[in-house]
């Protein structure tokens, strides 16, 4: 991707972002509100029309794909998903099958298959009988996840994807993603607020501001003092953790 | 496109073990065996209820006549020896006018489930959206410059003036619902009956100009399946036919649309063009019912939530069921309409639905009001 621009009808949000990802990365976004981590996603995933620039998603421009292709190359995870029909669980993650089916084609072994696995995945069989409306934030960000997963695509795009599970399942989901990530390559770009988190996981951190991208590299290399308090405004302590072989951080008051 | 996953090198390696390598024996969610017969049960149901009303009315027919006409295509025999008066009133004007009632239903419900799922709107109908009254009004301009006669390709130009109304109503509402960009189910409801109250207006003007009497007015208003024949089931098939085939067509982007654009989107989904669509098919069957029933109201709001509440909101499965129990509702409440005043004078049919709609309404407001977004 390159050279982006974009936002909303008279209000634009992006200012020239390039970055390029290589396939098989775990790449954490950050920044603070406001900054345009979810359009730079939603403009990733062709739900916000960019104004310039161009997006290339697996060597080829996003915008000559179409909605299905782009759909198999590409699962989102987005932010505040509210489903107010109800439909159960497993019938919710089954969609995630939807851009590998032909029209009259009905499920597959296949399909069903990837479901089981994508709800295994996310710890949600117990759900699969559920009513999406009927079950907690958390758990339906469980769900949400089985569904992209049951995509089966190469880049998976995550927006604060976990923010209403609790944080054994927080980890519980990331380590997944983790093994996915190494086992598989699976693609993972993830906007997060909880930097502590993207630093235990993520193998890249990228930083934004005021539409732009004020820190891009190796996790380590960006979570110094100098770069998140340029970035939040706020000051920060760094510390070495021992145990995880990682950084954490610590906001001063 | 199945095979493209494996090309990038991602999600599950093709000798992953959970996961099989040809499909075998597709299976069908929602068409079991047990699923078909409760599909045959709704469409005995159907017929049943059309034979039992077919019954009632002023003109006091026997069911065995009933029975032996019905079936006379098949033996002719059977009919021999029965009045032909009774083989008229019994085929020609009570046998057609279940018909148009079960298309009229089947039409106006199935036109709500759609409305219902792409707009998210839980209030969303053909009447509350003021697409009827478009409809309606359409259809009254039509009759009123006196193309009554008008004819396209074989067919009435009557339906078409209908669905030019009644996307020009949709279209209007949608505006005037939009708030800040954001169209909000209340707001959209409001804007309808406000356009709905407007052209209702329009419509008692254009039909006091035409000098037509004050009874054709509360038909086009309040809706009526009186006085119709078989000549107004042909009307209405083709349209109907056309615009379900297109609904059942998308019925699975329908179940994707319920989560939201940015979510269908991210599913493939063409939303913006998908949703247009559907949108233009509902609004042809609306039209296609309006312009030979009149307005008929609640049908579209009432049907498709019982039904999901009753079999979910699965609509390879709802859009055939809310079809099959709109077609029942309607058929019941025209037969109530047709036979409830003692004086052997009839009901618009839109009092009695509206008279069923309007509670089930109120509590739509009253208890989902989360639902509703409110």
């Amino acid at each position: 991707m390159e050279d982006l621009s974009g936002g909303y009808p008279g209000r634009s949000v992006l200012n020239r972002i390039s970055f390029r990802m290589e396939a098989g990365e775990f790449v954490g976004l950050l920044g603070p509100n406001g900054s345009g981590k979810t359009t730079l996603l939603l403009a990733l995933s062709g739900v916000v029309p960019i104004e310039s620039g161009k997006i290339e998603i697996l060597r080829q421009p996003l915008a000559s794909l179409k909605h299905r292709e782009r759909a198999c190359r590409m699962a989102v995870v987005a932010q505040e998903t509210e489903v107010r029909f109800p439909f159960s669980c497993e019938e919710v993650v089954r969609m995630g099958r939807y851009p590998h089916q032909k029209r009259w084609q009905m499920e597959s072994p296949v399909d069903s298959a990837v479901v089981q696995r994508a709800l295994q995945l996310t710890d949600t069989e117990t759900l699969a009988d559920r009513l999406i409306t009927a079950i907690s934030g958390g758990e339906k960000q469980r769900v949400l996840m089985a569904k992209a997963l049951a995509q089966e695509t190469p880049v998976l795009l995550l927006d604060e994807a976990t923010s209403a599970m609790d944080i054994h399942r927080k980890l519980q989901i990331f380590r997944v993603l983790k093994g996915l990530n190494q086992e598989q390559g699976l693609t993972i770009l993830t906007v997060l607020h909880d930097i502590n988190l993207a630093a235990l996981f993520c193998g890249r951190l990228m930083l934004l501001k005021d539409g732009q991208i004020a820190a891009d590299g190796p996790t380590r290399a960006v979570m110094t003092s100098e770069v998140l308090k340029k970035v939040y405004e706020t000051d920060v302590l760094v510390q070495e953790i021992a145990q995880t072989g990682t950084r954490q951080v610590v906001f001063l008051p | 496109m199945r095979e493209e996953a494996g090309k990038f090198g991602n999600g599950w390696r093709t000798d992953d073990p959970a996961r099989p390598q040809s499909p075998s024996f597709p299976t069908l969610p929602g068409y079991s065996v047990a699923g078909l017969s409760c599909w045959l049960a709704s469409a005995l149901l159907l017929v049943l209820t059309a034979f039992l009303t077919s019954g009632i009315g002023a003109f006091d027919t026997p069911y065995d006549v009933i029975w032996r006409l019905w079936l006379s295509p098949f033996h002719p025999q059977w009919a021999e020896g029965i009045d032909e008066r009774v083989r008229y009133i019994v085929i020609h004007v009570r046998l057609a006018r279940v018909c148009l009632a079960l298309t009229v239903g089947g039409a106006l419900a199935l036109a709500g489930a759609v409305y219902q799922s792409v707009l998210l709107n839980p209030l969303a109908d053909p009447f509350t959206l003021g697409v009827s009254t478009g409809a309606a009004f359409g259809a009254a301009l039509h009759l009123l410059i006196g193309w009554e006669g008008g004819h396209f390709l074989g067919m009435s130009t009557l339906p078409i003036a209908a669905f030019a109304g009644a996307v020009a109503a949709l279209y209007l509402v949608y505006l005037l619902g939009r708030v800040d960009g954001r169209v909000h189910a209340t707001t959209l409801v409001l804007a309808g009956i406000i356009v709905s109250t407007f052209l209702s207006a329009w419509i008692g003007l254009l039909k006091s100009l035409n000098e037509d009497s004050v009874s054709t007015i509360v038909f086009w208003i309040m809706g009526s399946l009186s006085a119709k024949g078989w000549l107004h089931v042909l009307l209405v098939l083709p349209y109907l036919a056309a615009g379900g085939a297109l609904i059942l067509f998308y019925a699975r982007e329908l179940d994707l649309l319920t989560l939201g654009d940015v979510q269908a989107q991210h599913l493939g989904v063409h939303v913006q063009q998908i949703r247009f669509r559907l949108m233009l098919a509902a609004s042809l069957v609306t039209a296609a019912a309006v312009a030979v029933s009149g307005v008929i109201g609640f049908v579209g709001l009432v049907v498709p939530h019982l039904v999901r509440l009753a079999i979910g909101p699965h609509h390879r499965r709802l859009l055939p069921a809310v079809f099959l129990s709109g077609a029942l509702l309607v058929l019941l409440s025209d037969t109530l309409a047709r036979s409830l005043l003692p004086s052997g004078q009839e009901l618009p049919v839109g009092v009695v639905t509206a008279i069923l709609g309007g509670p089930f309404f109120c509590y739509l407001m009253l208890h989902r009001k989360k639902y509703l977004q409110l």
